[in-house]
Parts: structure tokens; sequence; C-alpha cells
């Protein structure tokens, strides 16, 4: 038998790359289920103001906790019902969608960058500075992520933007720790010594040469990161320290539905569903990427 | 043993100092004036004003009240509540037992069930119990715990009438408190269906609390023993003509339970966190809903050593854990 080497572009490596990845991540059922309810809320918070059947934030005053369609006195015009002070449930469950996908975009990249400057410097210099860094990062994970945040927005003041900034604080030292880890168990590789030789600066071997190298497992927290975010946010807005009133974030509007709990179940049950949906498709579609991406995770 | 004791503490330090240099640096930046909060709806003179700061340490540098701060720590002495004016340590000494008897019902219930499902989730795999208990794991992880105990509080009192809303104990029973844990102290009390009252109390904070744990204790297993079971002893044990129970039972969940006493250990950060929502749905009178009540009121020193002590106690936890670890798996120990 004689092989033949084949000289691959790069771009068709990539796109062997991809074929091999997608082919792992459809194997799992859940992460594709998954991935669609994912796009499906992209979709909804992309055209929310095409989707939405009302303003997420007119008032109808002739319809107050209207019940959703099915229930006796629904009505069609508000498929889902209404809340108390007349707003119909499904706009503003939609043009929620843009707030969770909003807060887990801004959270995730702020604190994977954050991570990865910190913990390459940390993993690639060792020593002091290692020390002092990975210290700093001790303290922070000493306090329970949701505390942390809580305190840290009464500092700056309530708000979706600060919330955000400090949910990220709190995230950040998980990146930081993954990506330590991996540029120490990468730099001693032979590639790396290799492309030092070659004359490869600090900062050309750190984010060209190494970083590259250790994605897989960055991807996957940034993943299960984006879900938590959502979360924490929601519990923040419920706790009245996250996004205000009248934003229609579906933690903020679970606080406002608090008092009406015992009597219209509708303005209580639908945000905390998104919530648990949106939060859950991303996990699955965590799960699914964990398997595909590191074998060595791959659960049983 | 001691040596990786001393060691493990001595790595304390440094994050104990730097907790303690957080907790304070926060709440010196929150926004409000300390010194008029004090003085309440009257407001105060000018001149009150800067004596109260100068009496309090206000006016120092932030370092040195940094140090004075640690100072008073040494002593013991947390600061005073500026509500309340009582010290902080003995609103949280009255107040910790709550949340402690929240958070050991619902690591016993979560570790009750989901050690048993994992098991039998790795040992059946592939089979619909896995599958169903599987999913309803990964659904529990993404719950919004402060949603699910609404949804609770609207199946169970609401619709069912069967449990109460909120609080600890009826209003109909009183006891001075022994324990602080109102299911032992209402027990002591020998009124009739004062326990009853507490335990009706209890369930739904414990089960909303239970459930993240529960669902990430479930997982852990279920891995931790697919992952033994796929080692040469299990298979000699098999080989050996052992029954399939037997091997179970005493080759792999042994050492499966290893790193799932660890992921127990590990819900103790989880459990405060969740137990600050948990608390606040169902007016439960802990830690946590005392620090969200404190964080609106902005009693700084309530909000900064409640902040330092429940971090002090998460450390102290995830240090035991390390050492039971390293009791359990030598291995670690002389690393």
């Amino acid at each position: 038998m004689t092989q033949t080497a084949v000289k691959l572009s790069d771009a068709a490596i990539r796109r062997r790359m991809i074929a091999d990845f997608w082919y792992h991540f459809k194997q799992n059922r859940g992460a594709v289920a998954g991935l669609v309810v994912f796009v499906l809320l992209v979709f909804a918070a992309v055209f929310a103001s095409v989707v939405a059947p009302h303003d997420p934030t007119m008032q109808y005053r002739d319809a107050l906790l209207v019940p959703p369609v099915w229930q006796e006195g629904g009505r069609a015009a508000y498929l889902l019902g209404t809340d108390a002070v007349g707003r119909d449930m499904l706009s503003r469950l939609i043009h929620g969608a843009q707030y969770s996908l909003f807060i887990g975009i801004v959270v995730v990249s702020i604190a994977v960058i954050g991570g990865i400057l910190i913990g390459t410097l940390a993993g690639f210099f060792g020593g002091w500075v290692d020390t002092v860094i990975m210290r700093v990062m001790d303290v922070i994970l000493a306090f329970p992520s949701l505390l942390l945040a809580l305190v840290l927005v009464a500092v700056l003041g309530p708000g979706l933007l600060n919330a955000m900034i400090a949910i990220a604080i709190v995230y950040q030292p998980h990146f930081a720790r993954l990506t330590r880890a991996a540029v120490m168990g990468e730099k001693a590789r032979e590639y790396v010594t290799a492309a030092r030789v070659a004359g490869a600066g600090n900062m050309r071997l750190m984010f060209r040469t190494i970083l590259p190298n250790c994605l897989a497992p960055l991807i996957v927290q940034a993943t299960l990161s984006f879900s938590s975010a959502i979360l924490d946010a929601a519990a923040l807005g419920f706790l009245g320290m996250g996004a205000q009133p009248p934003a229609s974030e579906w933690g903020t509007m679970l606080a406002e539905a608090r008092e009406f709990i015992l009597r219209a179940w509708w303005v209580v049950t639908f945000p905390g569903l998104a919530i648990l949906i949106s939060v859950l498709a991303i996990n699955l579609m965590g799960d699914g990427l964990r398997d595909a991406l590191d074998p060595k995770l791959k659960k049983g | 043993m001691i040596r990786f004791l001393l060691t493990k503490l001595l790595y304390l330090v440094p994050t104990f100092l730097g907790i303690t240099f957080v907790a304070f640096g926060f709440v010196r930046v929150l926004p409000g004036d300390p010194v008029l909060l004090m003085a309440g709806e009257r407001g105060l003179s000018p001149e009150r004003h800067a004596e109260l700061s100068h009496q309090l340490g206000y006016d120092k540098p932030f370092l040195a009240q940094y140090f004075d701060f640690l100072m008073r720590l040494l002593h013991g002495d947390l600061g005073n509540s500026l509500v309340t004016k009582k010290p902080v340590l003995t609103e949280f000494l009255v107040l910790f037992p709550a949340t402690v008897e929240l958070a050991i019902v619902a690591i016993i219930l979560a570790t009750l069930i989901g050690v048993p499902v994992g098991v039998l989730a790795a040992v059946r795999r592939g089979s619909w119990f896995d599958q169903v208990s599987m999913t309803a794991a990964l659904v529990g992880f993404s719950m919004p715990i402060f949603w699910w105990g609404l949804l609770l509080i609207i199946f169970f009192s609401g619709i069912l009438q069967w449990t109460p809303v909120s609080g600890r104990i009826s209003l109909m029973y009183f006891f001075p408190p022994v324990t602080g844990f109102m299911l032992i102290d209402s027990l002591l009390s020998g009124q009739k269906g004062a326990f009853s009252s507490a335990f009706s109390h209890l369930i739904l904070p414990s089960v909303v609390l239970a459930t993240i744990p529960l669902a990430v204790i479930a997982r852990q297993t279920r891995s931790a023993m697919l992952e033994v079971m796929g080692e040469d002893y299990v298979r000699t044990a098999r080989a050996k003509g052992m029954s399939s129970g037997r091997v179970v039972m005493v080759h792999a969940l042994r050492n499966a339970m290893i790193p799932v006493i660890t992921t127990i250990g590990l819900q103790v950060g989880v459990l405060m966190a969740g137990a600050i929502l948990t608390e606040t749905i169902f007016s439960w009178p802990g830690i946590g809903k005392w620090m969200i009540d404190s964080i609106a009121r902005r009693d700084y020193p309530v909000v900064q050593s409640g902040l330092l002590l429940i971090a002090a106690i998460v450390m102290i936890v995830n240090l035991i854990v390390d050492l039971t670890y390293g009791l359990i798996n030598p291995r670690i120990r002389h690393k």
C-alpha cells in the first residue's frame, strides 16, 4: 500500500475540519435540537419588530391581564395574554430575546477577552507574574458569583450595562484559569520551541503560535458561560438590580409579575419558560460542542 | 498529612487578605454617604457631619481605613449595622442557622436523589431511564430557580394549598430558639403541630435550592461511574464471576464517589448564591435575604462584613473538601 501525500490548501484544511466537526456534532440529537432552538431565538431577536404582533411597550388600557387565547376570556389579538398594564406578553417575550442574546454576547466577549489575555500572560511567563495573577483570580472565585455580581452592581448602580460588566468580571477567572492551564501544557511542545528558534517574538508565540491550539476548552466554557450569563442577568433583573422596567428583559418581567402570581399565572409562567428554554438550548449545544471538539472529554 | 494541611492553610492567607480587601474596597466606593445615612431623615449640620466622619474614621485615607478595618477584624469586631445599630456579627449569628438549615436539607435531598439516579443511569446506559433522567438533569441544571420557586408556590400553595407561601414557621407557634434550627427547636418545644408546621415551611424552599446541585450531582455521578466501570479492576471483578450488583456497589461506586464527594462539597458556593434567590422568594429569614435587604438599604457595614463572612465560609468549606479529598485519595496528598 502506498500513500501519496496530498498538499492541501489552508482553506481546504479548514473545510475538512468544519466537516469533521459537523459530523461529530450532529451525532448528538440534543445538540442539534438546541441549535435549532438557538437559531429560532436569534431569528426572533433580529426580526423582533417585524415578528412581534404589538409594540412591546404599548399599554392597551382596555386589555389588562387578559389570559392567553386558549383560556376563557382570552383574545385572539393577544395570543399569550397581556400583563397588568395591558402590554402584549408575546411581543414582550420576543423583544426579550434581544436582551438575552445581547447579554450573552457582551458578557462572554468581555470575559473571554479578559480571561485569555490574563491567562496567556500567566501561563506564558510563569513565575511571580503567574503567582500574582492566579491569587487575584482565586480571590474573585472565593465569592459566590451572584453575590459578588450583586455587590458590584450596587457599587456601579443598577442597570443592564453594569449588570453585564459585573457578571463578566465574575466569569473572567474561569477563562483565565483554562487558558493558563492550556498555555502551560502547550508551551513545552516542540512546535513552540521551533517557532522560538525561528525567531518569533513573545507576542507572536503567545497569540499566534500557542493560543489557537488552546481554543477547544475555551469554546466549550464560552458556551456554558453564555447560558449562565443569561441566567444570572435574569436573576439580577429579578432582584431589581439588572435591566430596569419597562425593559422587556425576561428577569425584569418576572419581577414585575411577582405580585400577580396567584391571580394571573401567565405573566409569571411565560417569561421564566423563555429563560429556561433558551438556557437549555444553549446548554444542549454546549454538550454537543464538547463532544465534537474534545474527544477526551466525551461523555461515555 | 500535617504538611499537606499546612501548605493548604498557608495558601489561604493571601486569598483571605484579598477577600478582606475586596469586601472593604467595594463597599467603600458604594455611592451614598454613610454618615448622612446614619443621621436619617433629620439631616445634620456640616460641623456635626465632619465630627461624625472623624469619629468613625471616614475622613482618613483609604489605606489607613483598610488597616483599621483589618485590626478591628482581628479583634472580632465586624462593625455595627447602620440601620439596626446592632453588631453585624450578632445579626449574622441569629440569621445564619436559618440558611444552614435550608442548605443542609437541600444538599441531603440533592445527594439522596442525585447519586442513586446517576448510578442507575450509568449502569443502564442508553436505556430510557438514562435518557429521561439525564434530560431532566439538564433541565434542572438550566433552571432559573427564582422562577421555579414561583411556579411551585403557584401550584402547591395556590392551587393545592398544601404548603405555606413564606416564612419558617406559622405565627401560631412561639418558642425561644435553642439551636437556631427550626426543625430541632420545634421538636424541643414540645408544642403540638409545631414540627409539622416548620417542616411544611421548609419543603418548597429546600426543593428549589436543591434543584441545581441535584442536577449537577446526578450528571457527575453518572460520568464518574461510567469512567470507573471501564477500568481493569472492574472487568477483573466481573471476570471472577462476581454478581453485577456487587461489582457496582463495592468496586465501582466506591471509586466513583471520590470525584462525586468533591462535587457535593463544591456546591456550597452554588447553595450560597441560590440562597439569595430562594430566601427572597420565600421570605426566608436567612443571610441571603439579609444581604439583599442590606444592599437595598445601603447598610455598608452589613454588606462589607456579610460579604467577608460568606466568602470566608465558602473558602473554609472548600478547604475541608480539599482535605477530605486528600484523606480518601492519598495520591493527591503526596503530589
